[in-house]
Formats: structure tokens, C-alpha cells, sequence
């Protein structure tokens, strides 16, 4: 998905203005002639003056190529891809809601499940694959590594 | 050097179990490389929470080999499926696809082996032989020169590349404001904090490189929609045969080929993609014979393939020597070395001699060991190539949330690898290139520490900057690159107007 520099250049003005009047509120250190928002405040002046830049370059070429705000991918207008897009971001949010309750092993077995499901492995191969999966990266991590991984639901049955 | 910090070196390096971690990491390395979309920085991103856990020399030997082979194998989906494997076989991929069609697939790919081997001890040995010495006159830089080493590093990063130039300044302020996130400022100040107690420390390094290289690559993966490539051959016969002769009569090219992927490397923010371009480029000016690029000639691949991992070992040389990582994967091993408590630069030849010879020593082995492996991988490749990327990708997923989640044992680490993805991914869609974001994340403490103390010292006087030779230097240096693109584009209207 691409979205005109205008656009762009706008919300990164956007970003470095609030970052400017952040650092507006920073303390000033007794005695020295820099503090804790000399460095940040630098870099925001830096990054309003690269997004009024990109704003000018969006504008042009909106006005002389004619270029659409927002220019769609052909991955967007593809159900298959925009669905596994969002599945691939769901699997994410579902490990940072779900594993703490769940455990490393249900969590990692439904999130790699589903993502074969939507990648069109064959249906046969889906959980046994998902399951080895979640076994072979917990058995490296949790026994291997000592990464203490949750247990979640199995906790009775840990090892 | 002295005898004794080799031979302790030696015995680091030469432990059965650094072996086999390298051997190890050999493999993934070369395996990664070889499944297109896969890049040697996502095979370093996705190592990197595995070597949290190790002690510092396997765990920089792990990254060093990784990325050594997963650079060379990168070439093997090029010339069997016109696919570069890394971006940094890119340069030569159609010539290696054309030598393919011509029944040349073992040429093309011994080239790419055995070139990319000696172009990498090439590197290397320019490493042992410059690290010591620009290590000791980096004992007496003070912080306005290591101010302006790191200005012109961004510099470099910013202007030699392929994006435009005012994405890539963008980029490098959002990584660098990154960097200013919490606690760990010279005043001690928590900045852009949110009230959030896991940014106090700032963002972790690690899940954020894992969001924006591995992550970011599954992402473009799942909405890749063209189809899926076709292998030009199934037969590929003995890949040493006629190396010899080839040797002989491009030893020119490798020379240069080395030479130029060394001095790119050097250059901080221009790594092997970088390397392997303009050797390509040169290669066809001066070659005998430019009118055969294109149609399935050798000679670029000798040339290009050996800069590639030239670069590599060359990108090392600011990252140990300064601390200032030359390509996106040197500033991950920065990361780790951090992490390491093996802070980078010139007090780490003087406190820790025997870890950087260790260092240099695993550079000779990955590159010697990458033949008979590469030799290994070229025989199986057309078996690596049909593994199916619909399961191998969304077991890297879960690769990427253990990884994560590793680094201090909470889902934050999720949290960051989705964020920093989604983000990524967003910028690479909309032509912002990722790396100077990288090395602004990376520099952007060591950035600030000096420009803090350089002020405090010179009393709030800018000029300071100015007055120090060695600074001087450093910032006219600086002062060309910056202007060099404003001076080209002034000479282009001054001519367009004479016209």
C-alpha cells in the first residue's frame, strides 16, 4: 500500500512537532547549556525540515504525474493475501493476549495450525506438522536455552 | 600481536563446541541463503536471540559464518530460478540464469563459490592486517572526532544507496530518535517513555531487528503475489571443474573484485548489495569483452561474487575498530557484542585481544569451510529449493515470537516484532529504505554521548568541532558526502543551461 509522500511528509510533520513540544517540558540541567532534549529536540527540527521536503515532492508529483493519495497493492485487492496479511498480524496478537493463559504449546500449535491452514498446506499434514513445530521449539527454548516459556493450561502436566 | 593472545585465540576458537556451533550456523546459514526471500540479514536477525545465550566468540562466530554462507548460497536460487537468494547476488543474477539456460549452472556456481571464498579471505586479511593499527590511532581520538566518525557513518548510510536520498535521511532520524527513547541519556532524563516501565531501558535491539528484518520479509512473503518460480535445471554437474584456468585468467577481476567490496565495506551504511553492484558495473568497463555481459559470461560473477564477501569482512573494520557497523548485519552484531559486555572499539584490542583474534580467526574458517559446504548445498540444492515456504515460513513466525519473548521473558518482545514489522514493512512498501533506521538505532546513543560531551568540553562553542586535525578531517569528509548530491545536481543544471 502506497501512500502519496504528502501524506506522509504530513504525519511525520505531525511526529516532530509533538516531539518538539515534548521535549519543550524536559528539565534543564543546572550549570550546563544542554539537557535531556537538546539531542531529541535537533532531531525533530531535522525530521520537520526532511517533512516539509517530502510534503513539497508529494505535492509535485501529485500535480505533475497525477499520482493517486493512496495507491492500493495488488496484495490489498487479493483476498487470499490481504486475509493471510491480517491472519499473520492476528497470529501475533493472539501469542501476546492468549500465551500467559494458554501456554507456549496450545498457543504455538493454533498459531502455526492456522497459518498452514491459510497457507494451503494440505489439511492431512496441518496439526501433526503444527504439533512436531511446537514440541521442537520448546524442547530448544525451554530445555535448551532455559527460556522460560509459559505453561499456561498444562501446567499440571509440565515437565 | 603476541604468540600468547594467538594461541588463547586459537583454543577459543577451536573448542568443540564453538566448532560445531559454527558448523551449525554454517548450515542454517546456507540454507536460509538459498530460499529466495530469505536474506542473510533475516538468517542474523533470526540467530540472534539463540546467541543471547551463548558466550561472545560462539556467538559472533555463529553471525560471522551465517552470513558468509548465506550470502554465497544466495547465489544458487539465482542461477536456478532467477531469484536472487540475497539481495546480494542481485548484481549477477540474470548472467547466472543465462549461463544456466546455456547448460552452465556448475559453472556459474563454482565461480560464485570459489570467488566468493578468496574475495572473503581477501577481506579478511585486510581486517588482521588494518584493525590493529587503526585500532591504535583510534586510542587517541577524543569525542569530537568519534562525534564526526559516527556523523560521517550516517552520512555514508544515508547517501550511498539506492533509495532516495530523502527517505533514507528520514529513516535514519526515526532510528536515531528510537535511540533516544528512555533512561540511558547523558542526563539520565526517561524520554518518550509513555509511563511504559519496559521503555525506560529503551527499545530492546533484539526484537526490534527481528520485527524489521524477519518479520517484515514473512510479511512481503504472505503479499507476494507473483507466482511461484520455475527451476531452469535439475542437472548440475561438477562445480570445480575448469576453476583453475578461471583463476588464471580473471585474477585481475578478483583482485579488484576484492579490493572494491573491501573498501565498500569499509565505508559504514554500504554493504555487500552495495559491493557486488559497482563491481558488477566495473567489471563490465574494464572488461575485454563487455559485449558478452548480459548473455552468460563469467567474468561479472567472478567479480561481483568475490567483492560480495569482501565487503563483509571489510564492514567488520569500523564495527570493531569504532564501533560503528558498516552494513545492517555488522550493526546487529554490534548489538550482541553489547550485549556481550564486548563493547566495541579500539579498548577492546587492549582489554579482550584474544576474542578479536578469535573474531578473525572464525573469518579464515567460515570462508575456508564454505567450499566443501557450499559444494555440499550446490549438490542438494534443487531439493532445498522445492521445500515448501507455506510451512517453513509460519514455523519462522513462531521462531520470531520465541526469539522475542526470550530476550527478557515477557510477550513485550512480541509486542515490539509486530510493531516494528508492521512498520518496516509499511516504510519498505513506500520506498524508505530500512537500514540507516538500523544504524541511526545502533549509533544514535554513541551519537549523542559525544555531541553531549564534545558541547560540555567546548563550553557550548560549536567551532570546537572544527579546531581538532583528525576532526577537521573527519568532518570535511562529512561536509562532501553531504554536499556531494547538492554539487552533481548543480553541475547537471549548470550544463543543462549552457546546452
Amino acid at each position: 500500500m502506497k501512500f502519496n509522500d504528502t501524506l506522509i511528509g504530513a504525519a511525520l510533520l505531525a511526529l516532530a512537532l509533538s516531539i518538539l513540544s515534548t521535549v519543550q517540558t524536559y528539565p534543564v540541567i543546572p550549570g550546563q547549556n544542554i539537557g535531556p532534549g537538546a539531542f531529541p529536540g535537533l532531531l525533530a527540527t531535522l525530521l520537520a525540515v526532511c517533512a516539509v521536503l517530502l510534503i513539497f515532492k508529494g505535492i509535485k508529483a501529485k500535480t505533475m504525474q497525477r499520482e493517486s493519495w493512496v495507491e492500493i497493492g495488488g496484495w490489498v485487492k487479493s483476498w487470499f493475501h490481504l486475509r493471510n496479511f491480517l491472519i499473520t498480524i492476528g497470529c501475533l496478537l493472539f501469542y501476546i493476549y492468549t500465551s500467559d493463559k494458554l501456554g507456549f504449546l496450545i498457543t504455538a500449535v493454533i498459531i502455526t495450525a492456522t497459518m498452514f491452514w491459510a497457507l494451503e498446506v494440505r489439511r492431512k499434514l496441518i496439526f501433526p506438522i503444527a504439533i512436531i513445530v511446537a514440541f521442537v521449539i520448546h524442547t530448544i527454548f525451554y530445555k535448551g536455552l532455559r527460556v522460560p516459556l509459559p505453561w499456561g493450561l498444562l501446567t499440571p502436566f509440565q515437565w | 600481536m603476541t604468540t600468547a593472545v594467538l594461541l588463547q585465540a586459537f583454543w577459543l576458537v577451536f573448542d568443540p563446541y564453538v566448532l560445531l556451533v559454527i558448523l551449525c550456523s554454517a548450515m542454517f546459514g546456507l540454507f536460509v541463503g538459498c530460499i529466495p526471500g530469505l536474506s542473510a540479514t533475516m538468517a542474523t536477525a533470526l540467530l540472534v536471540p539463540i546467541t543471547f545465550f551463548m558466550p561472545p566468540v560462539p556467538a559472533i562466530a555463529a553471525i560471522v559464518t551465517a552470513t558468509a554462507m548465506a550470502i554465497f548460497s544466495g547465489d544458487i536460487p539465482g542461477a536456478l530460478l532467477r531469484i536472487p537468494g540475497t539481495p546480494a547476488s542481485a548484481a549477477y543474477t540474470d548472467e547466472a540464469y543465462q549461463m544456466t539456460l546455456k547448460g552452465q549452472a556448475e559453472v556459474a556456481l563454482g565461480a560464485g563459490l570459489v570467488f566468493s571464498a578468496i574475495g572473503g579471505l581477501f577481506g579478511t586479511i585486510v581486517m588482521v592486517l588494518f584493525s590493529p593499527g587503526l585500532a591504535e590511532i583510534a586510542l587517541q581520538f577524543s569525542s569530537f572526532e568519534y562525534f564526526w566518525l559516527v556523523v560521517l557513518g550516517l552520512a555514508g548510510a544515508v547517501f550511498i544507496g539506492n533509495a532516495s536520498v530523502l527517505k533514507a535521511c528520514i529513516s535514519l532520524l526515526l532510528g536515531l530518535l528510537i535511540a533516544c527513547i528512555g533512561l540511558e541519556n547523558p542526563a539520565a532524563h526517561p524520554r518518550f517513555t509513555f509511563g511504559m516501565n519496559e521503555l525506560m531501558s529503551g527499545v530492546e535491539l533484539i526484537p526490534m531487528m527481528v520485527g524489521m528484518f524477519a518479520v517484515s520479509e514473512l510479511l512481503r512473503y504472505i503479499t507476494n503475489i507473483d507466482p511461484p518460480p520455475m527451476i531452469a535445471t535439475e542437472k548440475i554437474g561438477n562445480i570445480f571443474a575448469g576453476m583453475w584456468d578461471m583463476l588464471k585468467q580473471y585474477r585481475w577481476p578478483l583482485v579488484r573484485g576484492s579490493a572494491l567490496g573491501t573498501i565498500i565495506g569499509i565505508q559504514p551504511g554500504s554493504g555487500a548489495d552495495m559491493a557486488s553492484w559497482l563491481s558488477y558495473a566495473m567489471s563490465k568497463k574494464f572488461s575485454k569483452e563487455p559485449e558478452k555481459f548480459g548473455t552468460g559470461h563469467v567474468e561479472g560473477i567472478v567479480e561481483s561474487g568475490a567483492a560480495n564477501n569482501s565487503s563483509l569482512a571489510g564492514a567488520w573494520i569500523p564495527a570493531i575498530v569504532f564501533g560503528i557497523p558498516g552494513d545492517s548485519i555488522t550493526a546487529i552484531a554490534i548489538g550482541v557484542l553489547y550485549l556481550k559486555n564486548m563493547n566495541p572499539g579500539p579498548m577492546i584490542f587492549v582489554n579482550n585481544p584474544e576474542n578479536i583474534y578469535a573474531i578473525f580467526l572464525v573469518f579464515i574458517l567460515a570462508n575456508i569451510i564454505m567450499v566443501p559446504l557450499g559444494w555440499l548445498t550446490v549438490k542438494i540444492a534443487t531439493k532445498i529449493l522445492k521445500v515448501p515456504r507455506n510451512i517453513l515460513m509460519p514455523i519462522i513466525l513462531v521462531f520470531c515470537i520465541v526469539g522475542s519473548f526470550s530476550i527478557n521473558n515477557s510477550v513485550w518482545g512480541v509486542t515490539l516484532i509486530l510493531f516494528f514489522g508492521l512498520v518496516s514493512f509499511l516504510l519498505e512498501e513506500n520506498g524508505f529504505p530500512v537500514a540507516p533506521a538500523i544504524l541511526g538505532v545502533v549509533l544514535g546513543t554513541m551519537m549523542e554521548e559525544n555531541f553531549v560531551t564534545s558541547m560540555i568540553k567546548s563550553d557550548g562553542d560549536p567551532l570546537v568541532f572544527f579546531t581538532r586535525p583528525i576532526a577537521m578531517w573527519l568532518a570535511a569528509s562529512t561536509f562532501v558526502i553531504l554536499l556531494w548530491p547538492v554539487g552533481t545536481w548543480m553541475i547537471d543544471r549548470m550544463r543543462k543551461s549552457e546546452a
